[in-house]
């Protein structure tokens, strides 16, 4: 193909640059702002002394833009970024439970992609179907049927009870959130483990096996070692979406145990309105998520940059 | 046997409910008012922006509108409305005041119509983010109770026009609170032995109300040590808090899945309602007297139309299905006379003078305070440290972590480049 | 016993995975509103969702927005993976690495950046801008799905259907575009696919008159889900598992004539 072809990319790069580049930069910018009020002849006005302002103007109702007694300044500031800090036991928290989900999704997802990989064609194909047709629920409705299954008068609690156990407390704990995230995000394990899997050739286990390998050094000699890039991008799959969820934390945790997410949406939806700090606090979740994943990306050992990462 | 009872006890749910379906706006009620004898007035020229393609946003809160429920009798306000003007209405949902407050604060969301609480009306007019009404626009007005007018949120009047008025009170499950409890407290909500079986409000305001009046403050103390009292007794009660929820609690409470939950009276009707084992108490302490009114943001593109529709929630037919519906108590002068009888004597709804004596309304808070909430609210809801370090200390870890395998890795390959050279 | 255990073991999760779908499912054809309470079979929820207003109202905006956005998604990306795969190698994995970003960022913080970017530039929140937020985040998987295809070209079809008589233009939608197709069409599905189940993004993104199904439902879910929502998840549910079966039994067959099983 022509050099010419290169334009091609220039809508999208215009595009890249406008939405992708300039929203991460407006999170920075706010991260390290605020917003304050001084009077006209620049000194810093306190909160108290622009509310007494607002009363003698009658909150500037029909005021334009020259005719205001005060100027609105956007300043500098680490405060937000420092505040963040107050933050870090939740941060922690999340990255705890974001820990437990995907382990045990890895667990869990596993044996399964070996499984599938192992099978003829067509159950193959069937079987990802299989894994891959909750996706297509509603995560929202997914969640909220956990919520039917968990609650105290719920379906498990109601099937327990004619054998004559519990009731339990399931709902609104930390178990609860844990068991959302493993629930809502095991397809994407599963899958990228899968197509990594498919191509392990039978041939090289058998030769492994012939080499008079027990089943247990093929799987750490030559298993695990090919299957390490699907475990990176299954690892970084779960990780992500569960370390930052504020919808499963809410419906399963019952608001009692925050998450970070939780706590950016608090910010700027919710009810501590402050969207310099919830930006400060997207920041640094979202400098922290790009070191995991580099951390992660060791797992993989040849540099597949391009494609094939994500499913 | 229990399970028995509990099949019987559904059972009479269900008749009870069919009961309540049954129309009963057949008959006039006590003081002679027929409602069936009530259509619209000829107030405005209803059709001014009939083919103009007008349509107007609404904000509201969740439930907080009748809807045609397909039960007998059930009346659309919004569809009734569009029918009526040919204007459109896109209604959509909010939780709480503060959220609300964000989407507006944020902008981009353009409305034409919102229905916040007292103390949110009062901090919209002073931060600008009102339009005063044209009462012209609005004649309905004049049916207002006059104890409604010029309420202290807004003393000219100039911005709001009173929707509805509550209190807040405790939600409690007769199954599951002990008769010998004393719930015309707000200690219950404190109770140990019902950890893990209380709701609490997850809006700040209304939180912080509970605490401060259960400690004998004011709920509207900008002083910040009876704040952070508050503060420490609210986390305290996080112990014993099953979840912190706002309309969730129909949900909750109406499955039995909690015993105690203080919420607004109108939706204390509702839910009542739907399960009768649930009750309602008022706390000794003094209780919270909410108004909600009808407001217009800054900037709304169709400020006559909305005009239009808080004109239309103030007739009479529409005020009363509203009140009907929804259960909150209603300031509409005129809906009041049509009520039925039962929903006039409901005490929740329409609480004796006593209780409305030893009630406080919410004013707007100086800035300073409102932040200090927000603020103390996000401490109490996630765990939060005092280390101004620690997050670049965290940040620090993970850098140093990430370049050190990095530099690992990179030896390593080298390493292993001049193994296979050799 | 080894073939035993494993079907146990993939029933078990299958199960896990099934459960909460079988609870909507069920619950569409329970006659009580209670969720957990049984009081009797009924179609009366289907009937009921052909007529609730914002429910279909809000799964109309939900196609909608996801078909525009995924078919601008999927010619923006196409054409830049095309673009890009001519690119010199620093500015290309510059370029790669940027396209990553709105997929390995978490969504609340896409979200998030996209709100304050939409309010920065005075766009009203609606339906404008749940379309280009949803083009923002579907273009990477486009990119990522075209990309693999057009190294496995073979880099002298193009230069042989010029040598051949084709103008660029032809040899372009003749030659490189049906050598890619397969790449495109994943990219494509994967864009509607995510567009219609997305609620992060456009819970941030959204506005006064643009609900979309994922967020009438947690606004449900706030209160109390309407079991006409079960019944139009199971309605969903059947529709997705009768076209997943009809496509795979085809490839499956495909397979089977080529011979690779």
């Amino acid at each position: 193909m022509t050099s010419k072809s290169k334009f091609l990319a220039a809508p999208y790069l215009l595009w890249m640059i406008i939405f992708i580049v300039i929203p991460l930069a407006l999170i920075v910018v706010f991260a390290f702002t605020t917003t304050v009020y001084t009077d006209l002849e620049g000194n810093l006005l306190s909160n108290e002394e622009f509310d007494e302002l607002r009363i003698e103007y009658d909150n500037f109702y029909d005021m334009a833009d020259n005719e205001l007694p005060y100027k609105k300044q956007t300043v500098f500031t680490l405060t937000h970024i420092m505040e963040v800090s107050n933050y870090v036991p939740v941060l922690l928290n999340s990255v705890w439970l974001a820990i437990i989900a995907t382990a045990i999704c890895l667990l869990i997802g596993y044996p399964l992609a070996y499984l599938i990989s192992r099978m003829r064609y067509g159950f193959q194909k069937l079987m990802l179907m299989m894994v891959m047709l909750p996706m297509w629920m509603n995560f929202l409705l997914r969640t909220y049927a956990w919520m039917t299954l968990l609650e105290r008068n719920g379906w498990i609690n109601k099937l327990l009870g004619l054998v004559g156990i519990g009731p339990f407390d399931m709902i609104n704990t930390q178990g609860a959130v844990v068991l959302g995230m493993v629930y809502n995000y095991l397809p994407y394990m599963i899958l990228p483990l899968y197509s990594i899997m498919t191509k392990i050739d039978n041939r090289t286990i058998e030769a492994a096996q012939d080499l008079g390998a027990n089943s247990l050094r093929v799987f750490s000699k030559v298993v695990l070692p090919l299957s390490m890039p699907g475990v990176a991008s299954g690892i970084t799959m779960v990780f992500v979406p569960s370390v930052s969820t504020f919808i499963i934390s809410r419906m399963l945790g019952g608001g009692t145990n925050m998450l970070i997410g939780d706590l950016i949406d608090l910010q700027f939806l919710g009810n501590a309105y402050n969207p310099n700090l919830g930006s400060a606090i997207s920041l640094v979740l979202l400098v922290f998520i790009l070191l995991c994943m580099s951390i992660t990306n060791q797992l993989n050992n040849e540099d597949n940059m391009d494609g094939g990462m994500l499913l | 046997m229990k399970k028995l009872t509990n099949y019987l006890s559904f059972l009479l749910c269900i008749l009870l409910l069919a009961a309540a379906a049954c129309p009963v706006s057949a008959e006039a009620n006590a003081d002679g008012y027929d409602p069936d004898t009530l259509s619209y007035s000829n107030s405005v020229d209803w059709n001014k922006f009939r083919g103009t393609n007008t349509s107007i946003n609404v904000y509201n809160w969740g439930e907080y509108i009748a809807v045609d429920d397909g039960e007998e009798g059930a009346f659309d306000v919004n569809a009734a409305f569009e029918e009526l003007t040919g204007i459109t209405v896109n209604y959509t949902n909010f939780a709480s005041n503060e959220e609300l407050y964000a989407k507006l604060k944020s902008g981009g969301a353009a409305y034409d119509i919102i229905i916040p609480s007292d103390y949110m009306i009062a901090r919209l007019i002073s931060e600008g983010m009102l339009e005063k009404l044209n009462f012209d626009n609005i004649p309905n007005f004049a049916l207002i109770d006059d104890n409604y007018k010029n309420p202290d949120y807004d003393p000219t009047n100039e911005y709001s026009v009173p929707y509805t008025w509550g209190t807040v009170g405790i939600v409690y499950n007769t199954t599951l609170v002990d008769p010998e409890d004393d719930v015309n407290t707000w200690n219950i909500l404190w109770s140990e032995k019902y950890a893990k079986d209380i709701l609490m409000f997850s809006n700040s305001r209304d939180a912080f109300a509970i605490a401060l009046k259960r400690l004998g403050y004011s709920f509207n103390t900008t002083d910040e040590a009876e704040l952070q009292a508050a503060a420490e007794s609210l986390k305290e009660q996080k112990l014993m808090v099953q979840a912190y929820v706002m309309d969730e609690i129909f949900d909750k409470m109406g499955g039995g899945e909690a015993a105690l939950a203080p919420y607004y009276a109108g939706d204390a009707i509702t839910m009542i309602d739907d399960n009768p084992d649930l009750a309602w108490a008022v706390p000794v302490e003094g209780v919270n007297l909410f108004i909600d009114a009808i407001c217009i943001p800054r900037g709304a593109a169709n400020k006559d139309a909305a005009e239009m529709y808080i004109n239309f929630l103030c007739e009479t037919l529409v005020a009363l299905k509203n009140c009907e519906y929804i259960g909150y108590s209603t300031p509409h002068a005129e809906a009041y006379l049509y009520l039925s009888d039962d929903l006039k004597s409901n005490p929740i709804a329409y609480p004796s003078d006593e209780v409305i004596q030893n009630s406080e309304t919410f004013t707007a808070l100086p800035s300073d305070t409102t932040r200090l909430i927000d603020t103390l609210w996000t401490s109490i809801l996630s765990n939060t440290s005092t280390n101004p370090y620690l997050a670049m200390i965290l940040m620090f870890v993970a850098i140093v972590l990430s370049l050190g395998i990095n530099v690992w890795r990179r030896q390593r390959k080298k390493q292993k480049m001049y193994e296979s050279m050799n | 016993m080894k073939k035993l255990s494993s079907k146990l073991y993939m029933a078990l999760v299958f199960g896990f995975l099934y459960i909460p779908i079988f609870v909507l499912i069920i619950n569409s054809f329970n006659a009580s509103k209670s969720r957990t309470v049984w009081t009797g079979f009924t179609f009366d929820w289907y009937k009921k969702l052909f007529n609730n207003e914002v429910i279909l109202n809000s799964l109309v905006n939900t196609l909608i927005i996801a078909v525009i956005a995924s078919v601008i998604a999927t010619i923006l990306g196409t054409a830049a993976a095309i673009g890009i795969f001519n690119m010199k190698r620093m500015t290309k994995s510059l370029i790669i690495n940027i396209t990553y970003l709105p997929i390995i960022n978490p969504e609340i913080v896409t979200g998030v950046s996209l709100m304050l970017l939409f309010v920065f530039l005075n766009i009203d929140l609606g339906v404008v801008t749940l379309v280009l937020a949803h083009i923002t985040f579907c273009v990477p998987y486009v990119i990522l799905n075209v990309l693999p295809k057009l190294h496995q070209m073979n880099r002298h079809l193009y230069e042989a259907a010029m040598d051949l008589g084709c103008n660029p233009m032809q040899a372009f939608f003749k030659v490189i575009i049906p050598e890619i197709m397969p790449g495109i069409i994943t990219g494509f599905l994967m864009s509607i696919t995510y567009s219609i189940d997305d609620f992060v993004i456009s819970y941030f993104t959204h506005g006064a008159t643009s609900q979309t199904l994922p967020i009438t439902i947690f606004s449900m879910t706030r209160r109390k889900v309407s079991p006409e929502v079960n019944a139009l998840s199971a309605i969903i549910f059947v529709v997705i598992l009768v076209v997943l079966l009809i496509m795979n039994i085809r490839e499956i067959r495909a397979g089977k004539e080529r011979g690779d099983v």
